[in-house]
């Protein structure tokens, strides 16, 4: 092949990379940790897409951080791969857009909040400029105290320095573990505004957290762990999707009893009736059960939507889980 | 980011944390302790009416033991600042959010040494040199060779720091430097024992400082070092080597060799990359 040919087929495929979509910002497949006898991890995979705010859920122990870190490259996985933004995280030039909030934050007490950022921000070599620093500081509400000492700051201020430290170097993809852990209120909606503004820019973010209602906010998608392996994971309305709706009826005629059983599974207790609705219900399903109620001789006295909140089904998942294990290894 | 600028960064953060640590302080404050004695002491050594020969023996045999003492204070400050520097740093989370940096790891822990060899061997060379000029000054003795000396001085600096960053690696900050600092006197201490052998003709006990001498450098740069500041008369004037001035433990009678010194590069380098891969491989 002469030297021009394969110049052609290089831009050729260049131009080919330069056409596929990115790569997720991060992803990982099999991932397995052992810690002496004790199993961490086991087999979990998971994507976070670009610009996707994905939580990550799960019960003390599960396993969140050790997956973190080995999205990270701080701990070696015994089996598994991880890629971050398209190239291996064992590489450590995959982690130069990508910011990392520790669970446990702690920066050099003997440096001012300013130097910490300056030297995160040489260190992540992506030359950001003194005044936009200054900026990252202000954003997490440390504007006045750039100059103090990191050893002198509260362990909430100290956790907001590390919010910092996560963003200064203009990532593509921010790993926040248990970012609001030492935050007041008001901290924590500075955070959630924070994720949602990333969100705006196309900044991809796994946020791990045990606060369901933050989650639930800003969220795309939820992965949850237990026992180190993934137990559930999907969009929001995939997780919730499956509504219920709760009729006071009386009057109910055996054909209406059967008009209720044919939309789903229905409880029912006293005069209350509780119908699950398929997850791909465009809506009709309710109003046109009311008409068929109605017309079969029932009478309707209130109709409630019931909502399943994340955290009960974050429970739900769990309970599942430890009721399938206490009944025996499969 | 490139790996000579990464380790450039960390080496000056080490610097700083040195120059804002309360270790500065501590060695600065030994140091003038130190300088303040010795000055003392040569200075009512020079009252004394002692021949030259023997003035120069007393200026050599004191230089040695108060070079010894600056070793000492450096082995101290040092380990005490690699521990913390490196293990402590891996405890507290410090390095969690630094080494998920864009940063190969070798390269965090090769600036760190960088720093630490920068402060260790920058404190033996200024206070044994401002150490040589009190000497000059108050006994006027100037000893043969102060480069090499200040130079081998630094060289045994580097090598307790070396074994600190290992031990750093593997075990907690404050075990560290206990470790090293307690392995670097044993070695003196089997230094001292193996001239003893030796002069009393005891083959098996003699051998027990060579032994510790390659298994760690500290002692024999050391005996090199002191080897260039006494004065080349001092062994003859304390009786020849084989009259027992080589089981005197401020005295040594033969400077260093070219081989010991391939040998301590050498141990230095394999303990380094021995660190580095306990480093590289460590889970945060
Ligand atoms: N360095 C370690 N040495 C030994 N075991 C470890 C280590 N790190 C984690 N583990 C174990 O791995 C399991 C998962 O820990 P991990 O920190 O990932 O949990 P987590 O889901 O983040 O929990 P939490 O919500 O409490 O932060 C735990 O059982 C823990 O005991
Ligand atoms: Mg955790």
């Amino acid at each position: 092949m002469s030297t021009v040919d394969s110049g052609a087929g290089v831009q050729a495929a260049a131009d080919l990379v330069a056409g596929l979509p990115p790569a997720p910002a991060a992803w990982c497949t099999g991932l397995r940790k052992q810690y002496r006898k004790h199993l961490a991890v086991e087999d979990v995979s998971l994507q976070v897409g670009r610009g996707e705010i994905v939580g990550l859920l799960g019960p003390n122990g599960a396993g969140k951080t050790t997956v973190i870190k080995m999205l990270l490259g701080l701990v070696r996985p015994d089996a598994g791969e991880a890629m971050l933004l398209g190239q291996r995280s064992a590489d450590p030039a995959a982690r130069a857009r990508v910011g990392y909030l520790p669970e446990l934050f702690r920066y050099q007490p003997w440096l001012t909040a300013a130097e910490v950022l300056a030297l995160h921000a040489r260190l992540s070599g992506a030359g950001v400029p003194a005044a936009e620093q200054r900026d990252c500081l202000a954003l997490v509400g440390l504007s006045g105290r750039g100059d103090d000492r990191v050893g002198g700051f509260s362990k909430g201020m100290q956790q907001r320095l590390g919010l910092a430290v996560a963003l200064v170097g203009r990532p593509e993809f921010v790993v926040l573990d248990e970012p609001t852990s030492a935050l007041d209120p008001l901290g924590r909606a500075d955070v959630r505004d924070i994720v949602l503004e990333l969100r705006s820019r196309g900044v991809a973010v796994l946020l791990n957290s045990h606060l369901i209602g933050e989650v639930e906010r800003v969220c795309d998608r939820v992965v949850v762990l237990d026992r180190g392996r993934v137990a559930a994971s999907g969009t929001l309305a995939e997780l919730l999707g499956q509504r219920e709706v709760r009729l006071h009826l009386t009057d109910l005629s055996p054909a209406a009893q059967q008009r209720l059983a044919a939309l789903g599974r229905v409880d029912r207790e006293g005069e209350w009736s509780t119908v699950a609705l398929s997850a791909d219900d465009d809506g009709t399903a309710v109003p046109d059960l009311v008409r068929d109620l109605v017309s079969l001789g029932a009478r309707v006295h209130a109709v409630e939507p019931v909502r399943i909140s994340l955290e009960e089904r974050l429970l739900g998942i769990l309970r599942d889980g430890a009721a399938s294990r206490a009944a025996g290894p499969s | 980011m490139s790996t000579a600028r990464t380790v450039l960064t960390i080496a000056a953060l080490t610097l700083r944390e040195a120059s804002r640590r309360r270790v500065l302080f501590a060695l600065a404050a030994l140091t003038v302790v130190l300088l303040g004695l010795s000055s003392w002491g040569f200075s009512r050594l020079a009252a004394e009416s002692l021949t030259s020969g023997e003035a120069r023996l007393t200026a050599s045999i004191l230089l040695n033991l108060v070079m010894f003492g600056y070793s000492l204070v450096a082995a101290l400050g040092t380990a005490f600042l690699a521990g913390p520097t490196l293990s402590g740093e891996t405890e507290s989370g410090i390095a969690l959010s630094m080494l998920a940096r864009p940063i190969r790891r070798s390269a965090f822990l090769l600036g760190k040494w960088l720093g630490l060899v920068a402060f260790g061997s920058g404190f033996v060379v200024l206070a044994g040199l401002a150490q040589i000029l009190v000497v000059r000054l108050t006994v006027d003795y100037w000893p043969p060779a102060p480069a090499t000396a200040l130079a081998l001085l630094a060289a045994q600096t580097v090598v307790l720091l070396t074994l600190t960053v290992l031990l750093a690696t593997v075990i907690s900050p404050m075990a560290s430097g206990v470790v090293a600092v307690g392995l670097f006197c044993t070695t003196w201490v089997a230094g001292v024992v193996g001239a003893i052998g030796e002069a009393l003709g005891n083959d098996a006990v003699g051998r027990v400082g060579s032994v510790s001498r390659v298994l760690l450098p500290t002692d024999g740069l050391w005996r090199g070092a002191m080897n260039a500041f006494q004065d080349p008369s001092a062994i003859v004037q304390f009786g020849g080597a084989d009259e027992g001035a080589g089981a005197f433990p401020f005295l040594s009678t033969a400077p260093l060799t070219l081989t010991y010194l391939g040998w301590a590069v050498l141990w230095v380098a394999m303990v380094w990359a021995l660190a580095a891969m306990s480093f590289v491989r460590r889970d945060l």
